[in-house]
Order: C-alpha cells, then structure tokens, then sequence
C-alpha cells in the first residue's frame, strides 16, 4: 500500500526500475523467441502471424516499456540528489508520470491475451496499420497503450526540467551541473517536444481506426507518407531521448573510477546541446527511399553526418578523462569502458546509413537491425546497466557482487558482439529484416545461427544480474555513504539509501564536482547552506493510481465500442465503459484540485536522531 | 515593486511567484505550453497536408461562413483582455474584481464555442462530416481540438472561481489563477492561427 500512494521520487525510481526491469524480460523473451525461429532456414517455430506480433512487441515493448522507465529509474533516484533538492518539483505529478506509464504498459500487453498482439511493426507504417489490412484490435492496443503511457513519460519530462532549473542548491550553477544531470536536463526538453507530436500521430491513427477518419487512407484523400513525417518527427529525437542519459552515465562512471575530472566539461556540454538540438533536424534520414527527391535527401543526409562532430567530441572527453587516470574496472566500470567502442562501431555504421545513395543498398536489410541495435543495446543497455551497479549501493543500502557482476558484463558482451556483428554480413549478403524465414543455400544460415547464440548468451548474463539483485537482496544494507571512495557528486555526502528528506540540511556547492572538491580541499563534508530545521514534505496520495487505472479503462472500452453488444437501445457498451473511465479520470483530478494538500513537517529532533546515527 | 506591497498582512507583490510551488507550477506550465505548441504544430502540419483532399465533399471556400467565424473570434480574442483584466485584479489584489472578471471570460468563452457547435453542427447538414474526406477529418480534428481545449479552460476556470469564493486569494490559490490565464491566452494565439490558416486561407481558391 505504501508504494502505491508513494510520492518520493526515490521509491518511484525503484517502482520505475522494476516495472521497465519486468517489460525488459518481456522484451526479452521476445527477442530470444525471434532467435530460435530465426536459428535455422524454413524453420516453422512460430507461425508467421506471431513472428509480425512478436517483432512488433520486441520494438515497442523495448522502447517505451523498457528503455525509457529504466532510465527514469535512473534519473528519479539521482537528479534530485545530484542537484541536491529534496525532491522532485511536482512529487503527485511524478507518481502520476508512472501510473499512466504502468497501466499503458499493461494495456499493451492485455492484447496478447485477446486475441492478438499489434502486428504492424513497431512504426505501425500506414496503411498496413490501418483497419484495411489490420482488422482486428491489435493496432488499437498500440494506439491506446503508447498514447496513454506517452503521457507519463510527457509530465515526467516537464517535471525534470522545472526539478533541475528551480530546485538546485545554493551555488549549483548550471556550469557545475552534474554531467548525467545535465543529460537527463537535455533528454527532457526532447521529450517535451518530442512527444506531442506523437501524441498526435497515435491520436490521428486513432481517428482512423476507431472513427474511420481518412488521415493516411488513400482511398479517402489521406497520406500514407504524412504517418511516416509525423512518426519520425517524434521517432528520430527518440533515439536521443535514449541515448543522452546513457551518455551522461558514462560521463560520471568514466569520471569517478579515473579519480579524475571528466576531461572537457563544457565542451561535453555543449555537445549534449548541439546533439539534442540536430536531433530534431534529421528525421527524414529514416525515409530516403520514400522518395523525396534528392534536394531533401541531400540535405538530411548531411544534417545527419554532422552529429557525428558532438558525438566524437564525447568520445574523445571519455578517451581523456581514462588518459593518465588511475582506473578501477569495477563492474559499472567495465560496462561504461565497454560502452565505449562498441557505441563507436554504432556510429560508424549509423555514418554510413546516412549516405543517402548507399541507404537505398542497406535499406530493409539486416545491416539497418545491426546497427540501432549496435546504438541502443551496444549503447543504452550498457549504460543502463553501468548506471545501475553503480547507483545500487545508494539506492538500496547494499553493494553488488563484484564478481558476479563481472561474470554479467563479460556474458552479456560477448553475447551481445556474437549477436549483432555477424547481422551486419547478413545485410550486406541481402538477408531482409522483418521477415519471419529464409531459404535454404542462400548462405544465411551459419550467421543466423551464431546470432541466435549470441542472444542466448545475453539472456545469460541477464540472469546473472537478476541473480546478483537476489543475492544482494537478501543480505544486510552494507554500503557506505560513499561507497566507491571516490565519489565526486552530492549523491555519494548522504547515507545509503537516503532518508526521506534526502538532504539534512541543503549544501553550499562551491565548484564542479562538488564532493570532490571539498575532498581535496581536505574538508569532511558539504558546507550547509542552511540551519537544521523541520522539513516540509509531500503527502502521499492514492489518486494518480486511480488516474492510471481510469485511463486504462477508458482505453479498453473505446477500443471494443465497435464490438460489444448494445446497453439501453443503441448505446454501445463499450463507450458507456470508456465513459466510466475517463469519469473515474475525472473525478481523481476534480478531487486533487478541492482537496488541499498542506503535506506534513519532519521535526527537526528526528533529522537530528537520523543524523546522529549515522556517525 | 509598488509600495504597498510591504504591508504587514497582505499579499506580497506577484503573489503567484511567491513560494517555490508557485513558481514550479509557472516555470512547469510554460514548459506545458511549449510541448502543447508542437501539438498544435503536427495537427496544423497535418491539416496543410491534406487541405485540399476534399474529394466529394464541399471545398473549404464554399463552406466557410466568414462573419460567423469572425463573430466567434471577437468573442474570443475580447475573453483574452477580459482575461487579462483578471490577472491585474489578482496584482492588485482585489478578489471581488478577480472574480467578475473570471465570470465574464468564462461566459465569452462558453459563447465561442456555442458558436462553434452551431457552426459544425451546420457544416455536418452541408454534406461536409468527419469521415467525408482528408480535409475533413483533419479539419474537425484540429478546430475541434481546440475547442475541446477551449472546454476544458472553462471548466477549470469555473472550478477556480469557486475555489477563490471559498478560499479568498492566497499564495495556494493566486499560481492555479495566474496558471489558469496563461492557458486562456494560448488557446487564444492557437485561434489566431487557426483563423488564419484555416479559414482566412481556406477562402481563397
């Protein structure tokens, strides 16, 4: 009951790692089923229908259910400490953010049980996503459950920009931000003007199926190709969205275990900016071959190229920051320096995507599913877990195991090279991607089957994180407040796990690096930047639960509004239950806005008995 | 800063901005706006796509009443004033006056899109439906979206005058007011577009 009224962005992080952690597994498995149809020619594993809904899920379910709350996780345990605020700017918003994102999430897997997953690929293209050749309700569990998890991850972005812009500490100027904070700070301000417009592509897609609209139907005067803009105006930025708090991951891991300042801070700043911002310029690099003409082609392709420049300046800094440092691979370690060549051979292969003319050779083949998985596993999966073995001590009090740890990295990395590396010959030898067999002779079939024990070996070293988390569960909180000894951020000057309050008393930041720099000053702590007092806090609230739960309804009934049977004459049933939701929707806002929530106070004598034994 | 703001027992200046909520809830919503901004940008990108694809439907130059339009606008835009009226109120810290001025945008507003239904409601017996083509589906999704918009400001407004007959003005209650303002004037500039590229545009041939 606790975690489902919980406003504090700490349990929210955990509530976020555990429900992106179990839509990994999902996506998991559904990576690896797609491997054992894939492992052999003509192999008749799944049927063709459930490879489409398989592939589709796998994408989608990676993306938005996986990917995205993880780095949530990640970015709700930390920003607020890292800045040192002793929360979020809007705690209700925050549980709100991962509510809608739960219940979307389950929406879209309700579909497997229901007669059939989404189909059309994880870009749901028209027309083959529309009511003309997707009949049955797949497409519309896609529509409803991403737009409606969209909106979590829309308020949790507008939540971390105000967090980071009002809620620093005294002194913690924007140049003295934190290189992860400043990540998440750029990756919100994508998602804020990313994800409207898919909101709007979802909600247009919708209009189609539910209402039949003529958006992208031909026959009705729409335009199959406007999907394509509107997806990809969201899609292309999305990647950044991914991306960006990886990078920032790398950034601090790098830093802390050289024992060095991370080299170019500003420079690496900057290049965060220029990448979000070009982010949004190259969209139609994912459609070369739709036929813009070349004008267009040209010009996205070299908008594209030129991220390059940002991303190599980051490469370098990390390169600089190792030079002459002395490094400590522990197991976060490992997985940021791994990150490291492996988001390069990404790049490269993502320079020669960009080509136009040599697009149209790569397009629809295997080298495009070697490359975003070389970015997003080969990049963001790395930085997840780096980011997650070392923020585990402070997020739940206890250490890792370091030698299972490593057994992890070296698994899931050599798994992870066996899987995709041989998928790029695969492309260039015109193996398509998307498609659920192949024949015999064509020379496909040793690759194939080295790809598919690649992913097994990453399902491996999945498991052996899993059983580290269980390992480490079970033990007595063991961690240090700063348990790498060389923490440089204001996170590591609190104790683990932090107390509710986060911040006894707000710190007086007074550089970059704002640990470390006391610590070579030869001071044992921050400097307060106020006296001890009661700390006000948020109430936690029941209502964001209900919200989610409202929206999940709602999405349920209108999707069945054509189906279901009839209630007092012709009024369908299926609206009379989405009308239920969307009431139940609501009501939980008319109540927050009555009901005023004045929070509580944390007395100082219990900041004091906390503080007292700590030492 | 004025000089009365000072006195023992009043509202400070800019009673919105006065607590951190306050001034989270501002910085928050114009951030909200920004991502409301590209919203309406796709549904107007949308709409410039499909504009012409009527099919078997009436064209855009033959449906639009303009004087309907234009009345519809003047309700609309003078709401942005009597808004804005509001908000001095609240700077001035006169509740009473605050209040009037709420009522009366809200009653403009409810005038606006009585207009509006009347005009689809119209349109609809003219052979020009949701399904009937591109144009049409793209144009009833982005002035309806805006009407809905326009909706649900006045609910909220209606929600907060109550809420200021029952609470007064204080530092809770002055951001949801100043918030609330903000939100009147976006629909209105969204207006102002949707005037111009839909209907100002949709007249010629």
């Amino acid at each position: 009951m606790d975690w489902l009224t919980t406003v504090d962005h700490k349990k929210i992080g955990i509530l976020y790692m555990i429900a992106g952690g179990f839509f990994f597994l999902v996506g998991g498995l559904e990576a690896i089923l797609i491997r054992v149809q894939l492992w052999k020619p003509l192999n008749n594993f799944v049927s063709a229908d459930t490879y489409n809904e398989l592939l589709t899920m796998h994408g989608t379910t990676m993306i938005f259910l996986a990917a995205m709350p993880l780095l949530f996780a990640l970015m709700n345990a930390v920003i607020p400490l890292q800045i040192g605020a002793r929360d979020v700017a809007f705690p209700f918003v925050n549980s709100l953010g991962f509510w809608t994102f739960l219940f979307g999430g389950i929406l879209l897997n309700v579909s497997w049980f229901t007669g059939g997953a989404p189909d059309a690929g994880w870009t749901s293209y028209a027309p083959l996503a529309g009511t003309t050749y997707n009949g049955d309700h797949g497409v519309d569990y896609y529509v409803l459950g991403l737009q409606i998890a969209g909106i979590g991850t829309l308020i949790g972005g507008i939540n971390f920009l105000v967090t980071i812009i009002n809620m620093r500490a005294p002194g913690m100027t924007f140049m003295r931000m934190p290189m992860f904070t400043w990540a998440a700070f750029i990756t919100s301000a994508l998602i804020l003007f990313a994800f409207p417009a898919l909101a709007v592509g979802l909600a247009a897609l919708m209009f189609d199926r539910l209402f039949d609209a003529n958006f992208f139907d031909p026959s009705g005067g729409g335009n199959a190709v406007l999907w394509e803009h509107i997806f990809w105006i969201f899609g292309h930025p999305e990647v950044y969205i991914l991306i960006l708090p990886a990078f920032g991951v790398i950034s601090e891991v790098i830093s802390t275990f050289s024992r060095k300042r991370l080299f170019g801070y500003s420079s690496m700043v900057f290049a965060t900016i220029l990448i979000g911002f070009l982010g949004f310029m190259v969209w139609a690099h994912h459609m070369f071959t739709v036929g813009l003409g070349p004008v267009a082609n040209a010009l996205f392709s070299i908008a594209t190229m030129l991220i390059a420049v940002p991303t190599g300046i980051k490469i370098f800094n990390w390169l600089f920051t190792m030079w002459g440092g002395s490094i400590k691979f522990t197991t976060a370690n490992l997985f940021a320096v791994g990150f490291i060549p492996t988001f390069v051979m990404g790049g490269v292969t993502g320079v020669m995507l960009a080509a136009a003319p040599a697009d149209f050779q790569y397009h629809d083949s295997y080298f495009v599913v070697a490359h975003f998985h070389y970015v997003i596993v080969g990049g963001l999966v790395l930085g997840i877990f780096s980011g997650l073995h070392y923020w585990w001590p402070k997020m739940f009090g206890r250490m890792l195991n370091e030698t299972l740890g490593k057994l992890t990295f070296w698994t899931f990395f050599i798994g992870f090279h066996l899987t995709f590396f041989i998928q790029h010959f695969l492309g260039l030898l015109g193996m398509p991607r998307r498609i659920w067999t192949y024949l015999d002779g064509l020379g496909f079939n040793e690759m194939n089957m080295i790809s598919t024990v690649g992913a097994f070996l990453m399902g491996f070293g999945t498991i052996f994180f899993l059983l580290n988390v269980v390992i480490t569960a079970f033990k007595p909180q063991n961690a240090p407040a700063d348990p790498w000894e060389d923490g440089r951020t204001l996170e590591w000057t609190i104790p683990s796990p932090p107390p509710e309050y986060n911040f006894a008393q707000t710190p007086l930041v007074r550089g970059y690096d704002a640990y470390w720099k006391e610590k070579t000053d030869g001071h044992k702590g921050m400097t307060p930047a106020e006296p001890i007092g009661p700390i006000h806090m948020p109430s936690p609230s029941i209502l964001p639960f209900f919200m989610g739960f409202g929206l999940f309804i709602a999405g349920l009934g209108f999707m069945y509004a054509k189906d279901w049977g009839n209630l007092f004459g012709s009024f369908k049933s299926g609206y009379a239950l989405g009308i239920v939701g969307l009431l139940i929707l609501f009501g939980c806002m008319f109540l927050r806005s009555v009901i005023d929530d004045h929070g509580f106070h944390i007395e100082e004598e219990e900041i004091l008995r906390d503080m007292g034994g700590k030492a | 800063m004025s000089a009365h703001s000072h006195v023992e027992g009043q509202l400070p200046h800019e009673p919105e901005k006065a607590t951190l909520e306050g001034r989270n809830k501002v910085l928050g919503f114009w951030l909200f706006l920004g991502g409301e901004t590209v919203l309406f940008g796709t549904l107007f990108s949308a709409f410039l796509a499909l504009r012409n694809q009527v099919l078997d439907g009436p064209p855009a130059h033959e449906l639009f009443q303009l004087p309907l339009v234009a009345l519809a606008t003047a309700l609309l835009l003078t709401s942005s004033l009597t808004s804005v009226f509001a908000v001095h109120a609240l700077h001035t810290n006169r509740v009473k006056a605050l209040i009037n001025w709420l009522i009366i945008t809200v009653i403009l507003g409810a005038g606006f899109l009585a207009l509006e239904i009347y005009e689809f409601w119209h349109y609809v017996h003219e052979g020009h439906g949701f399904t009937t083509s591109a144009f049409s589906s793209s144009f009833y999704t982005l002035v309806g979206f805006h009407g809905a918009h326009v909706a649900f400001g006045i609910t909220w407004i209606t929600l907060i005058i109550i809420q200021l007959a029952r609470k007064g003005l204080t530092v809770v209650t002055a951001p949801k007011v100043y918030v609330a303002g903000m939100y009147w004037h976006f629909i209105d500039v969204v207006w102002v577009f949707i005037f111009t590229v839909v209907y100002l545009m949709g007249k010629v041939v």
